[in-house]
């Protein structure tokens, strides 16, 4: 594949919902392409329409119009190369199913053999560093344990695109920063591609190597902004660089201009 | 280790104490009286020996009642099961048959008893039907609305990872039902074992329904208190069955909730 | 309309408590329902909600979509599919009965079991009928209902009580009403009476169910809030126990509500003591198949009343509880 051949294309998207005072547009018209090997970040203004974005990405809901592309087949049902992680790690796990068997189940869909199976359930379930919790359930884990599984069982199905729905905005300030390291070595570790979702502008900036910033409501992308950050990144001197802290304010500026309803059109 | 045992004494005297209590007045308040209509424990003690623990009635009476009970909830749980979980998945049909449902929900499922007769005449098919025609409802009822509230970012994540087809209602569709489900179960147990009673009690000449309303009539009041009692046991060990099996399919749902609940 | 399909959709076998009608959001949102599966001898009739461990969600997801929500059209829709359900069975009855899939002695068509319903609502016996049925129906549950609420927060308030009646409570609960039936005939005849032993027999052990758990609930909470806060008493009944035991009080009464019905029809039934219920058994050996069939639509739709009227009551009590406030705001 080419280096520019985009691996997720997003053609003028729309999504309208009926509602009770007539339809509500949610998604007025978003466009954008991911490459091969990139972590994006998408950041917006709280109601923005994020988890709709993601829903339609993802073959969830149908959008009203417009298309989503993945490796040149067009997205009409949840597609086989992509994982998802959701935001409510509690209600995303089976409840009655162990970890491994919750890492697993994917893969017993998708018809992997048995050996290989509880291999690649393990080595994913390492990868996260939870290779003593293989045998507990979720509920028996803590918030960001509960989200370390649900990464867990994303990697191991092993996608081309991963895509998170604001994964850590339920878990506590220190744990948060543990699982977006885990997030940028499992990125860089198995080269996968990364979309990730969240409304906390300091983690668009620094988990991301380009930052899409969205309108309110109805959405369009307001800026597409490349990360100019060391590709090392660490938690301390990475958000001590003056340059991040230029980049979380220009985000910031955006989003306040998306609340403010002064959507401006994306330049580069 | 003193302590553990006299725990253990004093749980025992606590669950031992009032219905030995009882029983003990019981004995008292019918001493020396010939009484026709509270006979003493130990009159009715023997009537149940003599009663019910004979081959005849065992074999005659007591287990073809039981396997009709057995059969008929077996029939409602799988029925509601699976015609709840479609019925549950599919919208349209849902709304479809939702109204009916309740209707007939609500109708005493003894009065199908009657309606049943009329239909199926008196044999056993007949006592199936009237156990199954009443006690089916409340596994499909619950299955439905288990299947309705099952969690829509669960549902998500089973269709993104194409979780599908048998796989997805062994793994996901029926776990995620089964709090519900279960509750039917045991609404279903018990109304099955009234059904039985009734169906035995209007039309038949053996079962335990049969049996007692015959010991009423002949005014065989030990024996009819004894057969009470054997109903009491059956409802009691079906219930402590019926526990233990909960406790082991919903472990995880009994886990996780002491876990929210802290 | 959306509030119409939430009763439809919420109405459940044996009725849930009322934390199980809505779409559930977080941990503890529904109070009411947590001791149902969880405590060992749970009421047997209460549907425990699906569980949400850990499941919080947090500020952005509060406002999201979830997809299979009925919004307001699709309750309009729903209405109209129920309503062509209705219609489906009605005409399937009337279909087969026409083609004499069965002796048409036992299966009448709905047309003439319509008809023969109208001429019954004209009959002075039918309505005493009705009648003793719904005051049969109705003492029974009072006097059930009464005591168990004496017995329960009695029992309740009282650990040693507590600890001592369990097992008897176990023991006795799960006897099948109809067991006594016999018995209720020997001491009082072909009575009302002998019919409300039985009526009274098995809401009653529901209510007191509900009531201990509802008392043995107000204790945790009041210990943990209450207290610290230093309310009076009477302050404290309105504050802490009525809130918190009410959701369990009333739960217990609407199920009792539908088991005491089921019973007073059985009990008249078997029994014979006077009601729908021997009119059912009138007709049955008569055979009168139209007038048999009439009234089982009686007691379906009188068991739809006391379904719909207790889930009014629990509405109208609880308005200011979460799980109820819940359902209407979609």
């Amino acid at each position: 594949m080419a280096e520019n051949t985009p691996l997720l294309s997003v053609r003028e998207l729309s999504k309208t919902y009926p509602g009770a005072n007539g339809p509500v547009e949610a998604i007025g018209s978003i466009s954008f392409d991911v490459h091969p090997g990139e972590l994006v970040c998408i950041v917006g203004p709280s109601g923005c329409g994020k988890t709709t974005l993601l829903k339609c990405l993802a073959g969830l809901l149908p959008p009203t119009s417009g298309s989503v592309m993945l490796d040149g087949a067009e997205v009409s049902a949840p597609p086989k190369k992509m994982a998802l992680v959701f935001q409510e790690y509690g209600r995303s796990l089976y409840p009655w199913l162990t970890v491994r068997d919750n890492v697993a189940l994917p893969l017993k869909a998708r018809g992997v053999p048995r050996a290989e199976r509880l291999a690649a359930v393990e080595r994913a379930v390492e990868e996260v560093g939870l290779a003593h919790a293989l045998d507990t359930y979720p509920w028996q884990l803590s918030g960001g344990m509960q989200q370390r599984v649900a990464i867990a069982r994303a990697v191991a199905y092993q996608p081309e695109v991963l895509v998170m729905d604001e994964p850590f905005a339920a878990v506590d300030a220190q744990t948060r920063a543990d699982l977006e390291d885990l997030v940028r070595r499992v990125w860089k570790d198995l080269g996968v591609t990364v979309l990730f979702v969240t409304h906390d502008i300091d983690e668009s900036v620094y988990l991301g190597g380009r930052v899409l910033v969205l309108s309110s409501s109805p959405t369009v992308v307001q800026e597409d902004l490349a990360i100019d950050l060391p590709a090392e990144r660490d938690q301390l001197t990475t958000r001590a660089l003056p340059r991040f802290t230029e980049l979380r304010t220009h985000v910031y500026g955006q989003i306040q201009r998306a609340k403010r309803g002064e959507a401006v059109p994306a330049v580069r | 280790m003193r302590t553990t045992a006299r725990r253990a004494l004093v749980s025992v005297g606590f669950a031992a104490g009032l219905p030995a209590l009882l029983v003990a007045a019981w004995a008292l308040a019918t001493q020396g009286t010939t009484s026709l209509y509270f006979p003493s424990p130990a009159r009715v003690a023997q009537a149940f020996t003599r009663t019910w623990l004979a081959p005849e009635t065992i074999t005659g009476d007591v287990l073809p009642s039981l396997a009709r009970f057995g059969i008929g909830v077996l029939l409602s749980i799988v029925i509601g099961v699976v015609a709840g979980t479609a019925i549950g998945a599919t919208p349209w049909l849902r709304a479809l048959l939702e109204p009916m449902l309740e209707f007939f929900r609500a109708i005493p499922p003894v009065v199908l008893v009657p309606v049943l007769m009329l239909l199926l005449g008196i044999d056993d098919t007949m006592k199936l039907a009237v156990i199954v025609s009443g006690s089916v409802w409340p596994v499909l009822l619950n299955t439905i609305e288990g299947v309705r509230a099952m969690d829509p970012v669960l549902t998500d994540t089973s269709r993104s990872y194409r979780v599908r087809g048998a796989l997805a209602y062994r793994y996901f569709v029926l776990p995620a039902a089964s709090p519900q489900i279960m509750a039917g179960i045991r609404l279903c147990l018990s109304i099955g074992l009234i059904l039985m009673v009734i169906s035995e009690m209007f039309a038949s000449s053996s079962g335990l329904g049969y049996q007692i309303v015959y010991f009423q009539r002949q005014y065989m009041v030990a024996e009819m208190w004894s057969g009470i009692l054997l109903l009491g046991l059956v409802g009691v060990v079906v219930a402590a069955v019926f526990q233990l099996v909960e406790r082991r399919v919903l472990h995880w749902y009994h886990g996780s909730r002491e876990v929210a609940r802290g | 309309m959306t509030q119409q399909t939430d009763m439809v959709n919420g109405s459940r076998p044996g009725g849930g408590s009322p934390g199980t009608r809505a779409v559930p959001v977080g941990p503890g949102a529904g109070r009411p329902d947590a001791p149902a599966g969880a405590a060992p001898g749970a009421p047997a009739d209460v549907t425990p909600r699906a569980p949400r461990p850990g499941g919080r969600s947090a500020g952005p997801a509060a406002g999201r979509r979830r997809t299979g929500r009925p919004g307001p059209a699709r309750a309009g829709g729903s209405a109209a599919l129920g309503a062509l359900g209705v219609v489906g069975c009605v005409l399937t009855w009337e279909v087969v009965a026409l083609a004499e899939v069965v002796n048409p002695a036992y299966l009448p068509r709905f047309t003439t079991t319509a008809a023969r319903l109208v001429t019954e609502l004209g009959t002075p016996r039918f309505w005493s009928a009705l009648g003793d049925t719904v005051v049969t129906w109705a003492l029974g549950l009072a006097i059930a209902v009464v005591a168990a609420l004496v017995a329960g927060t009695v029992i309740g308030l009282v650990p040693f009580l507590r600890r001592a009646t369990r097992s008897t409570v176990e023991f006795l609960r799960p006897i099948p009403s109809v067991a006594i039936i016999p018995l209720a005939v020997l001491i009082a005849g072909l009575s009302r009476e002998a019919a409300l032993v039985v009526v009274v027999y098995a809401p009653f052990w529901q209510v007191l169910i509900q009531v201990l758990y509802g008392v043995a609930d107000v204790d945790t909470v009041a210990q943990d809030t209450a207290r610290s806060f230093g309310l009076g008493w009477l302050r404290r009944l309105h504050h802490v126990v009525l809130p918190t035991a009410l959701p369990y009080v009333i739960t217990g009464f609407r199920l009792a509500a539908s088991i005491a019905l089921v019973l007073t029809i059985t009990a008249e039934l078997v029994i014979g003591n006077p009601g729908i219920g021997r009119q059912i058994d009138v007709y049955r050996s008569a055979p009168d198949a139209p007038g048999l069939y009439a009234l089982v639509l009686v007691t379906g739709a009188l068991g739809l009343l006391v379904n719909l009227g207790t889930r009014a009551v629990e509405r109208r009590v609880l308005h200011w509880h979460p799980s109820v406030r819940k359902e209407g705001a979609a």
